[in-house]
């Protein structure tokens, strides 16, 4: 392949083989109001737990989105429910049953992953 | 033994029942906690049983709570039970005094006529036996409504009632037949042997006029006990489990039993003593957004049939409307908790990024909480008062800090919690401060009800600036604006918050009584404790909530919680403000009154003493 002396970067890259959408579709289909999100950040930056630490429910959407559940239990257990993104979200997302349902479901597909 | 073969249906079914009581309330009890069990026993020889007793005959009997809530549906639960208890008391004495022993066969007290059919001759017994007839008659009247409730319950005021299962409809049957089925066997054996009175002979001679009543009087006797039995029989089945179960839970609850933050032998009983009235559903918003099977009785209902599922369970608003109309008073805000904590047992945080942090020495710990933070003008006005007072304060959570947990508790994240609760307690404690003043009733209830702060004493703003009012620190200024004050759910039903807030805005405006405050009032839809409602649902409830206020005709809705105050704000053009707000625009106005009365004095003295007039300046003050 010839180089053109840029490439992508790996967390812009989807692999499909380690994609796993299960999860997404699971959250899609309890909480339809996340079909709407358009990402545009309003929840990541009123965010109480990201003011005192790294935690950024965008790129948790976009690692969903992308069926990227390597390392999500760990990101979504940083959040506190406080209530304020969904407060805030412009497009009425139901953001405090996503976190819930990412939460179950992540340590559900984590677990079926393990037997296999 | 001369027991009659009728008689035994009902025997066994009572001995059934009493076995089938005992045994779940010796499960159920040694499934409490090893202190709930040592309460119970060193309570039992206390005046506490007595008391308990009393509530028993008070609630159980004569259903003063429901009668409060709903004078026809607590006649008729009361004829029910007062009435047929009476009826069986009534029984026992007039068998007790006939064979003038106690100790006579249980069942001839039960089918008395049928055991006695000598006339009633002296004194007690034509009383007796007036007495149990009136008596029947005044369970009829309760039967009549049941039956009229059941096909129109609307009559009854009741904007909803429960679905029935099969077996609460056996039960239902043997409940509504044991009353005229005993009217009719008396009737027929008065008919016969003229041992009736008022009601029952009168019938008896009419059906004896054309019945051939020897040979159906065994079969009437039948009749009367099978239904018994059918009653008893498909008690632990059906709804009407709650009458022992209420009993048992109205004892353990007098010894000072608690629903702890997990599920155990009393979380049972209360889930056994729901009677599935329905009262919970009338006093729910959700139904205003067409949500109509999550409320506490289905709820409940699921928990009895292990069908829980988190759909329902989490799609509350905690508001806590039903806990308050419950006539059984179960914790119903408590118990779905626990649910939730049982439930999301296995995915809880540990926020190992939590960090102690620096703790500045101060008189007093201001925590807005993260809804006060998304109403910054709730926080500026406070922050104001505080300058304005010259209150030593700590600003906690200024820049960063964490939630106090209380969300999280709500969705049952119970370990979860914890690790902020440590955190943020460690702060407050390091600061020396002896007042913890927040601006969030959500706060205010967890900080109370979960935290361990010794010498702090929590606070809510409207109680901090009543005391500040008090003590002078703070002027006040009575506008001529009319409001209404809604009373949050956290802080009126949930931390028993009603005169503050109203004695603080008496001193700056009017408020308009309405008939939904204090215990009545609303939820404005926005609570955190419901996870699953969608942002559409939660504008319905809002709205209709919105309508009531406005029947009023305000100027202003006034509120104690930041996210009472979001919610509203987008759906009405009324002001809406909190308390804050209020207290600090009636302090600038005063302020500024007093500036320009200060200023028309030092004109006047200016222009005494010099010719020349002089512009007062803005700073001289």
């Amino acid at each position: 392949m010839n180089s053109f002396g840029f490439e992508l970067l790996d967390s812009k890259r989807i692999d499909y083989e380690k994609s796993d959408t299960r999860l997404l579709n699971e959250i899609l289909e309890k909480e339809p109001s996340f079909k709407r999100c358009l990402s545009c950040g309003e929840c990541t930056a009123t965010c109480t737990a990201g003011s005192l630490t790294n935690f950024n429910i965008r790129k948790i959407n976009l690692m969903l989105r992308h069926g990227q559940t390597e390392g999500l239990e760990k990101e979504i257990s940083k959040c506190m429910l406080c209530g304020k993104c969904f407060l805030v979200c412009p497009r009425d997302i139901n953001l405090r049953n996503v976190i819930m349902l990412i939460k179950k479901g992540v340590l559900k597909y984590n677990t079926e992953k393990k037997k296999i | 033994m001369d027991i009659p073969f009728f008689a035994w249906p009902f025997l066994l079914g009572i001995l059934f029942i009493i076995i089938f009581f005992i045994v779940i309330s010796i499960v159920w009890i040694t499934g409490l906690s090893k202190i709930d069990r040592v309460r119970i026993r060193s309570n039992f020889f206390t005046v506490k049983t007595i008391k308990a007793i009393w509530e028993v005959f008070r609630e159980s009997l004569i259903h003063r709570k429901m009668y409060k809530k709903n004078p026809i549906l607590g006649y008729m639960h009361m004829s029910f039970a007062f009435g047929w208890f009476l009826l069986i008391v009534i029984g026992h004495i007039e068998a007790a005094v006939h064979y003038h022993t106690l100790n006579f066969p249980f069942w001839k007290s039960i089918f008395f006529r049928y055991a006695e059919t000598n006339p009633p001759l002296t004194f007690e017994a034509k009383a007796f036996s007036a007495a149990s007839d009136f008596l029947l008659i005044y369970i009829f009247s309760g039967v009549f409504l049941a039956i009229y409730k059941r096909f129109n319950s609307k009559a009854f005021g009741m904007k909803k009632t429960t679905h029935l299962k099969v077996g609460d409809r056996i039960a239902l049957l043997g409940l509504w037949l044991i009353f005229p089925s005993r009217y009719i066997c008396e009737s027929i054996t008065a008919g016969i042997y003229h041992n009736g009175s008022f009601f029952t002979q009168p019938t008896g001679n009419f059906l004896a006029s054309f019945l051939p009543l020897q040979s159906m009087e065994l079969a009437s006797w039948w009749v009367y006990s099978l239904s018994l039995a059918v009653f008893f029989f498909s008690l632990p089945v059906s709804r009407y489990m709650h009458i022992p179960v209420e009993i048992l839970l109205i004892f353990v609850r007098k010894y000072g039993v608690q629903l702890k933050k997990h599920v155990n032998g009393y979380t049972r009983i209360q889930t056994f003593a729901c009677s599935r009235c329905g009262v919970c559903l009338d006093s729910c918003q959700m139904l205003k957004a067409n949500i109509n099977n999550s409320q506490s009785v289905y709820f409940l209902k699921q928990i009895r049939g292990r069908k829980l599922n988190d759909e329902q369970l989490f799609n509350c608003l905690l508001c806590g409307r039903c806990q308050k109309d419950c006539p059984v008073g179960l914790d119903l805000n408590d118990l779905r908790i626990t649910q939730r904590i049982e439930s999301t047992k296995s995915y809880n945080s540990k926020y190992d990024y939590l960090r102690g942090g620096e703790s500045p020495k101060a008189d007093v710990v201001y925590f807005t909480g993260c809804m006060t933070h998304l109403t910054p003008s709730i926080k500026k006005a406070m922050l104001n008062i505080l300058d304005y007072a010259n209150i030593n304060y700590w600003f906690m959570d200024k820049d960063e800090a964490p939630c106090c947990g209380r969300p999280l508790m709500q969705a049952g994240q119970y370990e979860a919690a914890k690790k902020l609760i440590r955190n943020n307690t460690e702060k407050i404690l390091a600061s020396g401060a002896k007042i913890l003043l927040v601006s969030c009733p959500i706060c205010y209830q967890i900080f109370n009800e979960d935290y361990e702060l010794p010498g702090v004493k929590v606070m809510h703003h409207s109680e901090y600036l009543l005391e500040l009012v008090r003590q002078g620190k703070i002027p006040t200024f009575k506008s001529n604006v009319k409001a209404v004050y809604h009373d949050p759910c956290t802080l009126g039903r949930g931390s028993h918050i009603y005169e503050p807030p109203r004695e603080l805005m008496g001193n700056y405006l009017t408020l308009i009584p309405m008939k939904q405050e204090k215990e009545d009032a609303l939820c404005c839809g926005g609570s955190l404790g419901n996870i699953k409602i969608e942002m559409d649902e939660r504008k319905q409830i809002r709205d209709d909530v919105l309508d009531t206020f406005e029947s009023y005709n305000p100027d202003q809705i006034i509120t104690a919680c930041p996210l009472c105050k979001k919610t509203f704000a987008m759906g009405t053009d009324i002001e809406i403000h909190d308390l804050a707000e209020v207290v600090w625009k009636g302090i600038s106005r005063k302020e500024h009154l007093d500036k320009k009365s200060r200023e028309v004095e030092l004109i006047k003295i200016n222009s005494f003493h010099s010719s020349e007039f002089i512009l007062p300046r803005n700073n001289f003050l």
